[in-house]
């Protein structure tokens, strides 16, 4: 059994980040697990633009935003392994992995973090109607196969969620050559970056129709049309409004769903709303010593947030790592009120934060003008105005712990309220 | 010329060709699509029934208890998942009593082992999550579950290995009677065989109809279904049934051998033979009838819907003979339900006493039949140590394909050079089960397109999902796919 400081399960921006992090403050002994053939996950098909923006100040294209952190996990001699796959983790930090070059390794680590991605929802989730031919892909996947393999998935195209690797797609199957005649998106909003809407349907013609969904597709043995319909305030289609679409492809991006298979095999406590690990503000879970960050905690909007976090991961394992010592704090809940999906971190040591609380949320629909109320049991400690918020782009709020650090405390709410 | 050509290689077919190897004959199965298991057999309730509740005398009661008692054996030789985890039918009202009592009592009649009427406190140590409404049930310990699919690929392969022929895309479009002989009009060619079992499924009449009219027709029955992740698969033990009341016949809630959770069929006559799509009202029935079982049925953690048609005969019985108008064709239709549990039984009746019978003395027995096939390697589930050797061996089995059911490339790779071998990604996924977790395909699609490409040495473009027209690329993109 080979023994590491730190092992880091997943090559993609959060384990590189990670792991970059914890070598910069001193860990040495550092191993980064990544199944598939490179480093910089997801990240290396998505070829198009608007990463770094805030993390680097100028805008990179995937590939290469992953490129930086790759350089920089070499330059300083982390230890990586490709084409391996950990097959389980336990919560003595044992680690089973494979891999063609090693064959079945066992591996122990001071420290682990998790960053092993996330998968899209399928048809199969949605239970969408019809007939099950070729010519169905999730958007990442078909985004491999343009980006990653060079082959195309289809002519004529509909799009059914309006998530962000879908409207990404839009755009890249378009330039493609391929005919994409619609984005549909069940929600009265969509599900992506504003940006992403300007830029990757308005500016091709591609209508966005929401408030609707697909209710049958046809074809036995590859697409030949899909049905969709308009849909009532209980997202119910209604009767009379089908438009029948003639596509050979239907693109799904109807959400994506945090990996955790591992963690919980490692006795990791999930979070329902995030479908993430629970997490402290150190980014810990609730297991000593397994740390989480990045899409496999919860589904984040840019990956320059996915780098903060991870580097907080990191700093925390490394701490973790010198002190080898577990804090005995009762921890500070913090709960999603009125309009907000989940928080993240969920628990809050105070004497862990230094001077200022970061939480990352979603809101659970579009707020204009509206103001975020954090509360500490119940009492209003700051109120923020926001100008828009929308469910696609994640929200930020900094709170002092000044405004938290107290005797008893037990609850950060936070509220969108009409002020 | 063959002795036998089997015309439909779904599980009856296949089941058939294999029995037949038993004997010295020159067998030949012949299936319009592009893999074995492609009808019904790959959409079904995946259920061994005990046997309790066909009519005394019909051919289904005999085939189904006879059938059931064989799998164990078959299944072993052939290594095909197989469950004997019993079943539950459930009576919501003490009015459903009396059914209760009379499928008892037909079943015993039937010889079916171990039947017996359990209360309310023995249901919910069985079945702790079944709805408390449940007053009492009968219990099959018999029942089981199988992968249907795997043992219609199964049958095939050991069919091939003891020397049968398969021949995929073939469709039978004319069959003339000779005076000893068939000669079978196909899209790949003239076959001539002495025999012809018609397994045909859906299409049994119309094969029929080719050389005779066809004293049965066969009509599609759709039912459709759900299937739940593995992680929900301690909601049900057994297979749990509801007593078919004035208000139909109910849906079942099963385990499935591969740890999903299988809830339904519906029961829809439909007009054409290929109309497997599912619909918003029948997944709402089932959705609705289910939670008579299970009030709180988790069906947002479904990862699939499918629907499969019935073979439903209109003689209401499975036909099991030889034509009294064509001497030498013999039927074999109308096996819906419980067909697959009967599909074991029918395959040694048919080989044995129809086919051998009709052929005499020039069948003799194959003293070289060997029965088993080549064990199956699946690495998930291997302890540490079987894993590490199996790894130093076959290097292959370190690459993991499918993340979600842990399947490695070296199941995969030989699920493809196998006898009666995957062709298609779905052909692969019934085979090993890349892509029937719950990402369905997402991350390990493009693995399988490219492993596939390589080991049958075509094109990526030319790699089918499933039937011959469901190509899943359509061409380069300007790029190009280089290396």
């Amino acid at each position: 059994m080979k023994a590491y400081d730190l092992i880091v399960v997943g090559g993609g921006p959060a384990g590189l980040a990670a792991a970059v992090e914890a070598r910069k403050d001193g860990v040495e002994d550092i191993l980064v697990l990544e199944r598939d053939r490179e480093l910089g996950g997801i990240l290396q098909q998505c070829i198009h633009n608007g990463f770094g923006l805030h993390v680097f100040k100028e805008e990179l294209t995937g590939p290469e935003y992953a490129e930086r952190f790759i350089d920089e996990l070499k330059e300083l001699g982390i230890e990586y392994r490709l084409d391996t796959m950990v097959l389980d983790i336990n919560d003595e930090r044992i680690i089973h992995a494979i891999s063609k070059a090693e064959g079945f390794v066992t591996l122990e680590a001071k420290a682990i973090i998790l960053a092993m991605g996330c998968r899209e929802r399928t048809r199969g989730a949605l239970a969408i109607p019809g007939y099950r031919p070729a010519g169905i892909f999730t958007a990442g996947t078909a985004q491999r196969y343009l980006n990653m393999e060079g082959y195309m998935v289809g002519k004529k195209v509909l799009i059914l969620g309006s998530g962000d690797i879908g409207l990404i797609m839009a755009r890249r199957m378009t330039l493609e050559g391929a005919k994409v005649l619609g984005c549909v998106e069940l929600m009265p909003f969509s599900g992506g970056l504003t940006r992403n809407i300007v830029q990757c349907l308005n500016d091709y013609d591609i209508p966005l129709m929401l408030s609707h969904t697909v209710t049958d597709i046809q074809g036995k043995d590859r697409v030949q049309g899909v049905t969709v319909m308009k849909v009532d305030e209980n997202r119910q289609p209604i009767s009379g409004t089908e438009i029948q679409f003639d596509v050979d492809t239907l693109l799904l991006s109807v959400g994506l769903i945090p990996e955790n298979e591992l963690s919980k095999g490692a006795g990791v406590q999930l979070d329902m709303r995030t479908r993430g690990a629970i997490v402290n503000e150190s980014m810990e879970t609730s297991v000593p010593g397994i740390f989480a960050c990045g899409n496999v905690l919860h589904v984040h909007d840019l990956v320059d947030w996915v780098t903060d976090e991870s580097r907080r991961a990191g700093k925390f394992a490394a701490k973790f790592i010198k002190e080898s010592e577990i804090i005995e704090e009762t921890s500070i809940e913090t709960v999603p009120g009125q309009g907000i999906g989940y928080i993240v971190p969920q628990r809050v040591r105070p004497s862990q934060v230094n001077q200022v609380l970061e939480l990352f949320m979603r809101v659970r629909d579009i707020y204009v003008g509206q103001t975020i109320v954090v509360r500490v049991d119940g009492k209003e400690v700051q109120a923020k105005r926001r100008g828009h918020m929308a469910p696609g782009e994640m929200e930020r709020v900094k709170v002092p712990v000044s405004l938290f650090d107290g005797p008893g405390v037990k609850k950060i709410t936070i509220d969108v309220e009409d002020r | 010329m063959y002795d036998v050509a089997i015309i439909g290689a779904g599980v009856i077919g296949t089941g058939i060709a294999r029995e037949l190897m038993r004997y010295q004959l020159k067998v030949i199965m012949l299936e319009k699509e592009n893999d074995v298991a492609d009808g019904t057999t790959k959409a079904n309730s995946a259920i061994v029934h005990a046997g309790y509740d066909a009519p005394f005398g019909s051919n289904k009661a005999r085939f189904n208890v006879e059938g059931n008692a064989m799998f164990d054996q078959v299944c072993k030789d052939l290594d095909v998942h197989f469950k004997q985890i019993g079943s539950l039918v459930l009576a919501f009202d003490e009015e459903d009593r009396p059914t209760l009592e009379e499928l008892l009592e037909n079943g015993k009649r039937l010889g079916v082992p171990g039947l017996e009427i359990i209360e309310a406190d023995r249901i919910r140590e069985i079945e702790p999550n079944v709805s408390h409404t449940a007053v009492a049930a009968l219990w099959a310990p018999t029942a089981g579950i199988v992968g249907p699919w795997e043992l219609a690929i199964s049958y095939a392969e050991n069919a091939m290995d003891n020397g049968a022929e398969l021949r995929l895309n073939t469709e039978v479009t004319a069959i003339e009677k000779k005076e000893n002989k068939f000669v079978l009009t196909t899209s790949t060619g003239d076959v001539e065989a002495k025999l012809v079992v018609n397994a045909s499924g859906l299409h049994a009449d119309d094969i029929y109809n080719m050389v005779a009219e066809s004293e049965f027709t066969i009509n599609p029955r759709r039912g459709e279904y759900f299937l739940l992740d593995n992680e929900v698969s301690d909601l049900v033990n057994t297979v749990v049934f509801q007593c078919p009341t004035k208000m139909g016949k109910g849906v079942l809630v099963s385990p499935t051998v591969d740890g999903n959770i299988i809830v339904g069929p519906n029961a829809e006559d439909v007009e054409t033979k290929d109309e497997i799509n599912t619909t918003a009202e029948g997944l709402a029935f089932v959705r609705e009838k289910a939670k008579l079982t299970i009030e709180e049925l988790p069906f947002h953690m479904t990862i699939t819907n499918f629907s499969g048609l019935r073979a439903e005969p209109s003689t209401g019985d499975f036909i099991v003979e030889e034509s009294k108008q064509v001497l030498g064709f013999v039927n074999v239709a109308g096996i819906k339900s419980p067909g697959l549990s009967s599909a074991p039984a029918i395959a040694v009746y048919v080989a044995e006493t129809i086919c051998v019978g009709i052929l005499g003395a020039d069948a003799k027995k194959n003293p070289a039949f060997n029965p088993k096939t080549r064990k199956k390697l699946r690495f998930e589930g291997l302890s540490d140590e079987k894993k590490e050797d199996l790894i130093r061996v076959e290097p292959s089995f370190a690459r993991i394909i499918c993340r979600c059911e842990t399947i490695t490339e070296g199941e995969i790779v030989d699920a493809i050079h196998r006898n009666a071998g995957a062709r298609t990604i779905n052909g692969v996924k019934r085979r090993c089960r890349p892509g029937a977790g719950r990402c369905q395909g997402g991350f390990c699609g493009p693995r399988v397109v490219e492993i596939l490409a390589r080991e049958l040495k075509i094109s990526p473009m030319e790699v089918e999902l499933e039937g011959k027209d469901s190509h899943i690329l359509v061409g380069e993109t300007k790029g190009g796919a280089g290396e």
